[in-house]
């Protein structure tokens, strides 16, 4: 090792443009393809999937995702909540949203439900919304585009 | 000027290390960040707390009941419309078009569909109903929107 670094020439240098410009190129294509949408998606959900599940035009209002398990919890801010424990935290949402002058029937309730999951914990879900005063459901489905 | 540029070196080598190492570290910020997009919609239904005891007195049209049953391990065993037996989504997606038209002079507006589920019924069942009941997609690509109202029957007791 010693020999071969002394019988070569002092500095090498290296040409560094090739380099550089696929570095940029590869930068120009991750700032490109940043995605700045707040959307919630979550690995342990499997959604249903439809062939006229097209994404919405504009960005819900005052959205509440919920995730519905096949074990029938649910994740809610990321952490699994037991179904009947899920009344709480939207207590909690609705306080915020009157405090901030919003009603809570113009909040939308995103349903990520698995395909999986039985209908009566969605439908269980859906009324313990409805309690708490939350009237606008969207249920999600994965486009399907097979068909 | 001239007499500046005699006194600097034939070459000036820049150090790229610095540059480098913050555009690898941009590289790696966004493959990091990188979220593969799936394309996800959704489909609106209609639940306000107390409409459940009966069609609001608005709609002229009775609403499409739309029923199902489910087996042991949640698997559809049987789909109902008005009462009338239905084989598939297809077919239920048929029955729709034939009551309330398409195109012009349509009643999907007027019409209401209100899911009555088992409560075991895995819940892919009903998102394929509320597909076959909300739209067709034609083989050139256009959707044909049907009805769009669509509810849940109260929840049974389990």
């Amino acid at each position: 090792m010693a020999r071969k670094k002394s019988s070569g020439p002092e500095q090498t240098d290296i040409d560094m443009t090739p380099m550089i410009d696929v570095t940029f190129q590869l930068i120009t294509f991750f700032v490109f393809t940043l995605n700045f949408s707040e959307a919630v998606t979550d690995d342990r959900i499997q959604l249903p999937m439809s062939q006229l599940a097209k994404p919405a035009e504009g960005p819900a209002t005052n959205p509440i995702t919920l995730q519905l398990m096949t074990n029938g919890k649910v994740i809610y801010a990321g952490e699994p909540v037991a179904l009947q424990d899920i009344g709480g935290y939207l207590e909690n949402e609705k306080r915020v949203m009157i405090s901030a002058s919003k009603e809570p029937s113009s909040a939308t309730v995103i349903v990520r439900a698995d395909g999986r999951s039985n209908t009566g914990d969605v439908q269980d879900l859906i009324k313990v919304c409805q309690e708490k005063g939350f009237e606008r459901f969207v249920l999600r489905a994965e486009y399907d585009e097979s068909r | 000027m001239a007499k500046h540029r005699d006194e600097l070196p034939s070459k000036i080598a820049i150090d790229m290390t610095p540059m480098i190492d913050v555009v690898f570290q941009l590289i790696t910020f966004f493959m990091l960040t990188l979220k593969t997009v799936i394309s996800e919609g959704d489909f609106d239904i209609r639940m306000p707390l107390g409409a459940s005891a009966g069609a609001a007195p608005e709609d002229p049209i009775p609403p499409v009941r739309v029923k199902m049953t489910a087996g042991p391990s949640g698997e559809r065993t049987s789909m109902t419309m008005n009462g009338q037996p239905v084989g598939d989504f297809d077919d239920l997606r048929r029955r729709v078009i034939d009551l309330v038209g398409t195109g012009p002079g349509s009643n999907a507006d007027k019409t209401e569909v209100e899911l009555d589920c088992d409560p075991a019924l895995k819940y892919e069942n009903v998102i394929r109903a509320v597909t076959a009941v909300s739209g067709m997609v034609q083989p050139d690509g256009t959707v044909v929107e049907l009805i769009k109202k669509i509810k849940f029957a109260p929840p049974k007791k389990r």
